[in-house]
């Protein structure tokens, strides 16, 4: 985009964006001296054009990122009914807590005597979490819900070798289409071999075909409960006996724990293994600064498996043990390393900041308004939308595209007419078992004042749907850029800005 | 060549001889959308009946593409990797997926005619 371009498309202080290497200029950035009396001894390997870097000054790079950030969306902003990512408020209140010194300038190398507090803190979320899980052990070094899953399945595996004999050889892992896509990544990732299950029609695991395929080959099962179609998997239990029956182990996906949370334990469901997604129970934010948080809940089959580093609880006070060795001693066998370190600080501290300030009674409301606020969405859309699955729903309300196709509109297009109404988007063809799907996740983040408005525009959208079809099909008309095409974008990507 | 047959997953098997040619049904290319990359088995690879053979990616999914019989890739269309809208703009001829020889033992019996496909995409959806 050149400069003219640029001013021509900035409106009404909407500012146009130029890319760093667009606003380069050769008379400013940082200068250095050469060095002197420099040897090189790279040899060959030295580099001997300039690297390419643009020229700016600090008021043109803190412009640029200023007018980026102006034109983001976020939860701060409004709705972000994302389904399937729980887009909820981050309280402030986690904010201040992680950048208290004595959390927040700690450094991973220094002396762990140094650092009782941050040790303390680790276990003090682990312990809350347990509580809520039911489950013995949690497993706090992976860095996200996917990560969680490899932890959980690793350990997984290494209680199957550490059984010997045919335990040792089994290579399936059930993953019904209900659970997310990351579970049989997971699998095979492992060397597993996955075997899908089907959904019924209410939108559940198919629990004969999920029986006909158990025996002693199977390794685990696969769930994520509740569903990708925000759905409670109500024979949970039944399949939890069934899988122990065969010697198998349960993994649950824990993504959607915010639904169930304080309501129901996921270990007296006869879980063996779930991750829990910090960012989307405990209200960490999406990103900040490093990685993320998925910790993983070990059943009593599983604990001894948990992988290094952690943190036990010894007769001389919490240690961080590091070493194969120093967890034997401990009567623990990890698997192995999971991570150069023992996990992200700044989400530990704010996951645990946002238990303490709910507390029991205020952790069941979180799960119960999130609940409530999906139904109400459900049942306020269902007479102009169509609804997947005609039942209660946990934490996000899924609908087809069924009455928008029969108005010759698709997803996508009603998608977008909601950006024009200044609403961001929900979820959309996902999951993949609901044709056209819209799956929207409200949270418990927002108001009764604000659902109303957020229904209001998408009943006001659904009705139009037959007569705006044209309207539809050309929105975003009032975003800066309108109707992307994004199939070219996909089949002709452009990676890099080309000078 | 003999009349196409198909599978429960939505591919197509056209057999010349000992050699079938498999793609994605015309209902499939529907159901995903605007194909925008496919990613093709290797040649000399040899695949079991059911095995995975293909992955089409479309705007909205990335779906796994199963051997309908067991055999051998021969040829893979080499267009796709170009014009992976070939699959959105002629599923069952132009955007073919995979040529297999198949197997000695390679049995079609449990696929479906073209009438038998179309009452069965009927009835799922």
């Amino acid at each position: 985009m050149s400069e003219e371009t640029k001013q021509a498309r900035s409106k009404g202080l909407h500012l146009e964006e130029l890319l760093l290497f667009e606003i380069d200029s050769d008379a400013c950035g940082v200068d250095m001296d050469e060095p002197e009396d420099f040897t090189p001894r790279l040899g060959g390997l030295q580099r001997k054009d300039a690297i390419g870097l643009p020229g700016l000054s600090e008021p043109q790079v803190m412009r640029h990122y200023s007018r980026l950030a102006r034109q983001n969306y976020s939860i701060d902003d409004g709705i972000y009914p994302l389904g399937s990512c729980t887009m909820k408020h981050n309280p402030r209140l986690n904010e201040k807590m992680a950048r208290l010194p004595g959390f927040a300038d700690i450094h991973p190398l220094q002396p762990v005597s140094s650092v009782p507090g941050a040790l303390r803190l680790m276990e003090a979320l682990s312990e809350k979490l347990r509580l809520l899980t039911g489950m013995p052990a949690i497993a706090m070094t992976p860095r996200a819900g996917a990560h969680g899953e490899l932890c959980g399945m690793m350990a997984i595996r290494s209680a199957l070798e550490s059984r010997g004999g045919e335990a040792a050889g089994r290579k399936r892992i059930l993953a019904p289409e209900s659970a997310h896509g990351t579970n049989p990544a997971t699998a095979a990732m492992l060397g597993f071999e996955v075997d899908p299950i089907r959904a019924t029609s209410r939108g559940e695991i198919d629990f004969e075909e999920l029986r006909s395929k158990l025996d002693s080959s199977v390794a685990a099962i696969m769930i994520t409960n509740p569903n990708t179609c925000g759905l409670f998997e109500t024979q949970m239990i039944e399949i939890a006996d069934a899988i122990h029956d065969v010697g198998g182990y349960l993994y649950c996906d824990g993504a959607n724990f915010n639904a169930i949370l304080g309501r129901v334990r996921p270990g007296d469901l006869g879980v063996d293994a779930m991750h829990i997604n910090l960012h989307k129970t405990f209200s960490t934010p999406h990103g900040g600064g490093g990685p993320g948080a998925g910790p993983v809940a070990l059943s009593e089959r599983l604990a001894s498996f948990a992988p290094l580093p952690c943190v036990l609880s010894t007769q001389d006070g919490l240690r961080l043990i590091e070493t194969q060795a120093d967890a034997h001693e401990h009567g623990a066998s990890p698997f192995g390393r999971l991570g150069a370190f023992h996990g992200q600080m700044g989400m530990f501290t704010r996951a645990l900041t946002y238990i303490l300030s709910h507390g029991g009674d205020g952790l069941r409301q979180v799960s119960g308004d999130a609940v409530l606020n999906a139904n109400y969405v459900r049942a306020s859309l269902q007479d102009v939308l169509e609804v997947a699955f005609d039942r209660i729903c946990m934490h996000e309300a899924l609908f087809s595209d069924g009455t928008l196709q029969a108005d010759g509109v698709s997803t996508l297009d009603f998608a977008k007419a909601m950006i024009d109404r200044g609403v961001h988007p929900m979820t959309m063809y996902f999951p993949l078992v609901v044709h056209g799907a819209m799956l929207i996740e409200p949270t418990e983040s927002e108001s009764k004042a604000s659902l109303d408005s957020f229904i209001s525009l998408m009943r006001e959208l659904a009705q139009s749907s037959a007569e705006d079809k044209k309207a539809f099909a050309k929105a975003p008309l009032h975003a800066p850029r309108k109707r992307l095409d994004e199939t070219k974008a996909a089949r002709k990507p452009v990676l890099s800005w080309r000078g | 060549m003999s009349e196409k047959q198909y599978t429960k997953q939505h591919e197509w098997l056209s057999v010349d001889g000992d050699v079938g040619t498999v793609g994605i049904s015309e209902h499939a290319q529907d159901q995903l959308g605007d194909v925008v990359y496919v990613e093709l088995p290797a040649v000399g690879k040899t695949l079991e009946a059911n095995a995975e053979m293909a992955v089409v990616e479309s705007n909205k999914a990335a779906s796994d593409v199963y051997a309908p019989v067991a055999g051998e890739v021969i040829e893979v269309n080499p267009q796709l990797e170009e014009r992976p809208e070939l699959i959105n703009e002629s599923a069952e001829d132009k955007g073919w997926l995979v040529k297999l020889r198949l197997n000695a033992d390679a049995s079609a019996d449990s696929l479906m005619s073209a009438a038998d496909y179309q009452n069965f995409v009927k009835n799922e959806s």
